[in-house]
Parts: structure tokens; sequence; C-alpha cells
């Protein structure tokens, strides 16, 4: 169908309204990159983005859509052809971009960007806005466009059909290993936000009982209820989180104050319980919990930030974007800052969401447009405000939080001094004081990013909603917010793990195929706990500090999906004869080709024992060999034998991770350059034949005064909308 | 449209959202593309549609 309004030209009314969003963009950069050694609102990072946003949204993404994809809405989408009442149903592009937002953010984008600001608010927000126009929605929307024309296929089988067998088993072992990666990071996040914390475990932990509870109700009192249900859920979470503060003070204190190591095993514990139970009874309701979580309170920080105002405490651009010398990972501006945020930017992992489910759907091929670049848009518009919740908080207290435990030391006096060697200041009465506002013991080595975006939130949230008293009540509900993410995702991912696992096993072995066969399903989720488990342990004992050595391989690894995801793009856009739009994915896939290869190569074969693996190996088993017992933050032979082992293990990963890239890149160059030597309409592609759609819906959220005449006139000749009744 | 139709679109959609009108989706469906067929009990409908995770895992992540 053609939309009548694109053809004309634009009213004076959109021209002021177009030049005006330009102009409060540009007028908020500016104020963001010029300012030097003053204080800035962090408003202005908020008006930046969504001026950009709304700009690339309405240009770039509108001439994607019709120019390269030609989107073509008298075609029927697999969710009308198929129509099977169960994984096939024409959606409400509303309820589904909500469906669709929920399945690709997690705690991704909340982690990375605090974890970037250690190089300054600046070069994060940059990439985070600049990322997420040309590469991470555009991603995500091309890939559900491809994925939408041929029945809702996977990633994987969309790699193997387009680039052939090579290209498949690199996505399929891609995607395994940054699930066992993601999940023993994600893992050390809750371990570094619960150690110590009998207010924080008390309450996640009684999450467990809430969510069988909520389990049993739905099952055998009242099947169907799921508001009910997880609205009784939600008091009983919000109770957790008060008698958390209850269990903290009284003598049950010292039973929920864990050491990370038995907190590391508990939760490898869980993963494997929780991951071979039935979905009914602890995964189904964590996820309606999780779902109004996640959007409750990205709604109410939006709010918060506007209303509160916070002024940005860290620097524009710190030193450690040049010298590479950041305690909280190591390595220059490029590649790592990139490498670093990674999912609130660009994320491979929603190509898995963006192929498979979503796009079985679908009502209308140009609402890719809404569901596919603009629920991106909204994650990146998290990871903004996650950015800002690290930059308004006390740059000391920021190092204090995020520096490797091992060089903090032991006491408030060792950190103070830590902070103060790399040049920034934080008095050890200033720690405690911190520690007590939110009523922790310490706030000292809890690295990860939950716990400082825990404080930003609790600083921005107090301003608004209740004032001091309430802070240590704020911090422990966005701890709780963060951990019921992650243990959703420490349950699903295992699961998924196992399914791959044991459909891999199942091609040479019929019998472990079967994912109902109760052997097969408990050896194949100890296989993925244990390896998952595995890093997380190493990463809870490191001498070097876990995050710092694992989370640059998590990005590796998400980064590395993304380019497998473009290049399937990529082919796809070639062998359709769309080669000369091709550069829509092309260029992100170079750069991020680009970004991926030179941070496994420092990771690898850099000579500073900061940034190289192999290059610490060496420092440590030299030192070794010199029969030292002790070298930087490793005070004992074993601990130093410890760091020779992970650096080994981390740097075959890192060489691995960047093997998969070339062998993508060189196995897609090779199908391009067929096609484009095969003629001008390239080789035939697997796109499923044009059917007529019968159905008729408005594109974007918001239905345009044009799609309501259409609307009316349709319900008027009583045709039906397809869609239940509009607006 | 008036206020009252916007707010019981609104309610429509968030109830979908949350998952709540699956059995109401189905039964819709069961009618017109098999009428006169008896459809499931709401309990056996949402013991299946729950079950039915157990071999179909999704996660999100970031």
């Amino acid at each position: 169908m053609t939309d009548v309004a694109s053809r004309r030209k634009p009213t004076v009314k959109q021209i002021v309204i177009w030049s005006a969003v330009s102009l409060v963009g540009a007028v908020a950069w500016g104020i963001i990159a010029l300012s030097r050694g003053e204080e800035i609102s962090a408003v202005w990072l908020v008006f930046a983005a969504l001026a950009s946003y709304a700009i690339a949204y309405r240009f770039y993404a509108r001439f994607i859509v019709r120019r390269v994809l030609r989107t073509d809405d008298t075609r029927a989408t697999p969710a009308e052809r198929v129509n099977n009442g169960i994984d096939y149903n024409p959606t409400d592009r509303r309820v589904l971009f909500g469906h669709h937002f929920a399945a690709i953010a997690g705690a991704g984008p909340l982690v990375g960007p605090v974890l970037a600001a250690q190089m300054g608010y600046l070069p994060g927000t940059i990439w985070i806005i600049l990322g997420v126009i040309f590469a991470g929605a555009v991603q995500d929307m091309v890939t559900l466009f491809f994925s939408m024309r041929r029945g809702g296929r996977s990633l994987g089988q969309m790699a193997r059909d387009e680039i052939g067998p090579i290209g498949g088993i690199a996505a399929l072992i891609a995607v395994l290993a940054i699930m066992v990666i993601l999940l023993a990071v994600l893992a050390l996040v809750v371990v570094n936000a619960l150690k110590g914390s009998p207010w924080g475990t008390f309450s996640i932990a009684l999450t467990i009982p809430i969510a069988l509870f909520m389990g049993f109700y739905m099952r055998y009192m009242r099947p169907g209820r799921v508001l009910e249900t997880s609205a009784i859920g939600i008091v009983l979470l919000l109770l957790a989180i008060v008698s958390g503060g209850w269990v903290a003070e009284s003598g049950l204190a010292d039973a929920f104050t864990w050491s990370p190591q038995t907190l590391t095993l508990a939760l490898i514990g869980y993963g494997f319980v929780a991951s071979v139970l039935p979905v009914w009874m602890l995964l189904a309701p964590r996820d309606y919990l999780s779902a109004f979580m996640k959007v409750g309170v990205v709604v109410m920080l939006a709010v918060a930030i506007v209303f509160a105002l916070p002024a940005m405490q860290n620097e524009a651009v710190t030193d450690f974007a040049t010298n590479g010398q950041g305690p909280v990972f190591a390595g220059s501006l490029f590649p790592f800052v990139f490498i670093t945020i990674a999912c609130g930017a660009l994320s491979g992992f929603h190509a898995l969401i963006a192929s498979g489910t979503t796009p079985k759907l679908i009502e209308k091929e140009s609402q890719v447009r809404v569901i596919g670049y603009g629920a991106m848009l909204v994650e990146s518009f998290v990871a903004v405000m996650a950015l800002i919740a690290a930059s308004i908080i006390d740059p000391g207290l920021y190092y204090a939080m995020n520096m490797p435990g091992p060089a903090l030391g032991p006491t408030l006096d060792s950190a103070s001094q830590a902070v103060a060697s790399i040049g920034f200041g934080i008095t050890p009465d200033q720690l405690a004081a911190a520690a007590k506002s939110v009523e922790e013991a310490t706030l000292v080595a809890r690295s990860g990013g939950a716990p400082t975006l825990a404080v930003g939130i609790s600083q921005i949230f107090s301003d608004v909603f209740g004032g001091d008293s309430l802070r240590a009540f704020w911090y422990h509900f966005a701890i709780m917010f963060e951990a019921l993410f992650i243990l959703t995702t420490v349950d699903a991912g295992t699961r998924v793990g196992r399914f791959m696992l044991q459909d891999t096993v199942g091609n040479v072995w019929k019998k472990a195929g079967d994912v109902s066969w109760k052997p097969g399903l408990y050896v194949s989720s100890a296989v993925i706990v244990g390896a998952w488990g595995y890093f997380l342990w190493a990463g809870v004992n490191d001498p070097l500090g876990g995050i710092n050595q694992l989370f640059p391989l998590f990005g590796i690894a998400n980064q590395l999906l993304a380019a497998i995801a473009l290049a399937v793009c990529t082919t796809l856009l070639i062998k359709s004869g769309r080669a000369k739009y091709a550069w829509v994915t092309l260029v992100p896939l170079a750069w991020d080709a680009t970004v991926t290869l030179t941070a496994s190569w420092q990771k690898v074969f850099s000579d500073d024992v900061k940034v190289g693996f192999f290059a610490q190996r060496s420092q440590f088993q030299d030192a070794l060999d010199a029969g030292k017992t002790s070298l930087g933050t490793a005070k004992t032979r074993e601990q130093m034998e410890q760091v020779v082992v992970n650096t080994t293990v981390d740097g075959i990963l890192a060489a691995f991770f960047a093997l998969l890239v070339v062998i993508i890149l060189v196995d897609s160059i090779r199908v391009w350059i067929k096609a484009l030597r095969s003629g001008d309409r390239g080789l035939t592609t697997t796109e499923d034949p044009h059917i007529e759609s019968k159905i008729w819906a408005p594109s974007g959220l918001i239905a345009t005064p044009e799609e309501r005449e259409i609307m009316r006139a349709r319900e008027a000749e009583k045709v039906g909308t397809g869609a239940a009744a509009d607006q | 449209m008036d206020t009252r139709g916007r707010l019981r679109t609104a309610w429509r959609l968030f109830r979908e959202f949350s998952g709540e009108r699956a059995y109401e989706i189905y039964v819709e469906h069961h009618q017109r593309t098999h009428p006169g067929e008896p459809v499931m009990s709401e309990r056996e409908f949402w013991r299946r549609h729950i079950d039915a995770r157990d071999t179909d895992p999704k996660v999100s992540c970031c």
C-alpha cells in the first residue's frame, strides 16, 4: 500500500517542528561536547539523545524501510499467513513493541555504560547514541525484516542458508560461547552486589519462595490470572525489600552475611536446580515480574532524571581514555569503550530475538521500523540513563566501588589511598558515610556496575521521592531490580544453552537430542552450569579482579555475534539485488569487525601487562620461575598460579573469538563476490513467495490522520481492519 | 473516540502485554478457524500454554 502522505511535500508545520527538534539537539550536543571544567546538567544528555533518536527514526529509519528494504504492506506477514494460534499470531504493534523491548532489554545496557564511565561521560554518550542510530537499531530492524520474509527463520539458519555451513556453525558456536561468558559475568555482578550484604542477600533469596508461590497460585488456584498474580508478586517483592532492612539490623544479619565464595556456590546450585525444574514453577512467574519491573523502573528513572535535574560529577573525558591505564577495565578508548558499552549501542544478542520470535508476530511489514528500530532506540536510552546514573555520583566513590578488590585492599584507608593513587580523592570517612547512607557495611570493591548504578538511582530517586530517609530503600530496590533480571537470565540462559548442546549432540547421538529425556537434561544442564560456574568461580577469586578480566571477553563475544548478524544482513542485501544499498549494514559491519578484531588483538598480543592476557601470563610465570612468592595483587604463589591459569584461558578465548570473526568475514566476502559476479539480480535467495495480505494496520505506534481515515473507511465498508479497533 | 474508549483500549493493550489475554486470543482464534468444535478449558489451556515453554526457552540479556 503506498502511503499517501509520503508523496506530499513537507508542510510548514512539519518544517517548523523538525527545525525545532534539530535546534534542541544541536544545542544539547554543543553543551555536552564543549563544556569543560564546569558541571553540566544531566538533562542535556537526555535532550541530545531524544532529539537524535527522533531525527534518526524520522529520516534514516524511514529511508532504510522505503528505499533499502522496500517493505510491502500488500504482502501477508508470516503471522497472517500461518496464524496457528500458537507461535504465529498477528499481534497489535503496540503490544509487540512492549514484548520485543522486554525481550531485548536485560542487565547488559545497565552494566556496560557504568563501567565505560571511567573514560568520562562524553565518549560513552557519543557511542551509545551514534552507535544505536547507525549500527544497533539498523541491525535489529534489518534482521527482523529478513527473518520476517523467511517465515521467522533464526539467525543460525539464515547464516547457514545464505553464507554456508561454516557460517552456520560459527554462529552456533558464537551463541553458545556468548551465553556461557554472559552468564558468568552477570552472576559475578550479583555476587559483587550481595557479598557481605545481609539486606540484599535476604531480599533476593526471598524472591525464590515468592516466585514459587506465584507459580503454584497460577497453576492450581487462579489459572490465567496473570495481572492478579503479578500484582501480588510485586507487593511481596516490595515487602521483601523492606524486610531485608529489618533483617540487616536484627540478630539474623550474620546468617545472611555471605562471602563471595558462598554466594558463588549458591548461585551455581540455584542455576542448576532452577534450569531443570518445570518452567511454571520459577521461570514463568519470574518473567512476569521482571517484565513489569523493567518497564516500570525505566519509566520511573526517565521521569526522575527530568525532575531531579542532577548535575554530572564525572569529567567529560578522563585521562584513562588516552593512557589506557583505567582501573575498571584496561585499554584505551579505541576499541575498549565500544567493547564495554556493547549492548546499549549494538548488541548481537538482539539478532536472536529479531529472528525467530518477533517476526512470527508482526502484523505488517512496515512495522519493522517501530518494532526493530524503535525498540532499540529505547534500549539505547536506557543505556544513556545508566551512564547518567554512574556519572552523577562522586568520582572518588565511583572508583572506590569499581576498582578491582585486591587493588583496593582490606580497609577504608587502603581504599582511599588506592583511589588517591589514580588521581581521585575520597576520604575514609566519606566512604563510611556513603555506605551508611544506603545501610551497607561497605561500598568498597563492588565492581560490576549494578551497585554503582544502584547508588546513582538511589540518589536520583530519593531527590524526587522520599528524600534521604528512603535512600537505603531505593538502593536495595535498584539492586533487587537488577538481580531479578539476572537470576531470570541465569535460569533461562542455562536452558537455552542446554537446548543448543542437546541439539548439537543429538546430531551424532539421537537419544541425547530428546529434550524430555531426564538423564540427558540433567547432564547437559550440569555441563552448561559447570561452564559458566567455572568462569564465575575463577572471576570471584581472580587476584586481578574478575570483572576487569571477564567483561572485555563478554563484550567481544557480543560484538562477534553482531558481526555475524550484520554479515548475514549484508549478504542478503547483496543477494536480493540491493547491492547499491549494502553500505547500510556493511559500514557498521566494517566498524564492528575493526573494533572486535583490534580488541581481541590487543587482549592477545599487547605487551602491556594491564591489557594483554598473555603478557600478564608471562609476567606471572616468570615471577613464579624466579621463585617469587608475591607479585602485585597476587599475594601467594597459589594466587600467582591462579593468574597464570586464568590469563591462559582468557587469552585463548579472545584469540578464538577473533578467529571466528575472521572466518565469518572471509566466508561472507566469498559469497558476496560470487553474488556480484553472477549478474544484476544476484543469486536466488530463500525469500517466501508474495501472498496478498487481507488485513490492514497502521505502521507506527500512533496512527496518523491519514491512517485514521483509512481505518474509518474500512470500518464503514465493514471489511474490518483485521486488527482490533484502533486508538 | 472519547476518553472512555481510549482507556478501554489502553487497558486491553496492557492486559495483552502482560499475557493475560492469551486464553481469549486462543478462543477467538479457535472459534474462527474451527467453528463448532469444543475449546479447551481455561485451566487446560494455561497448563499447555506455560508448559510449551519447557521445550522452547527464551532469554533476554542485553
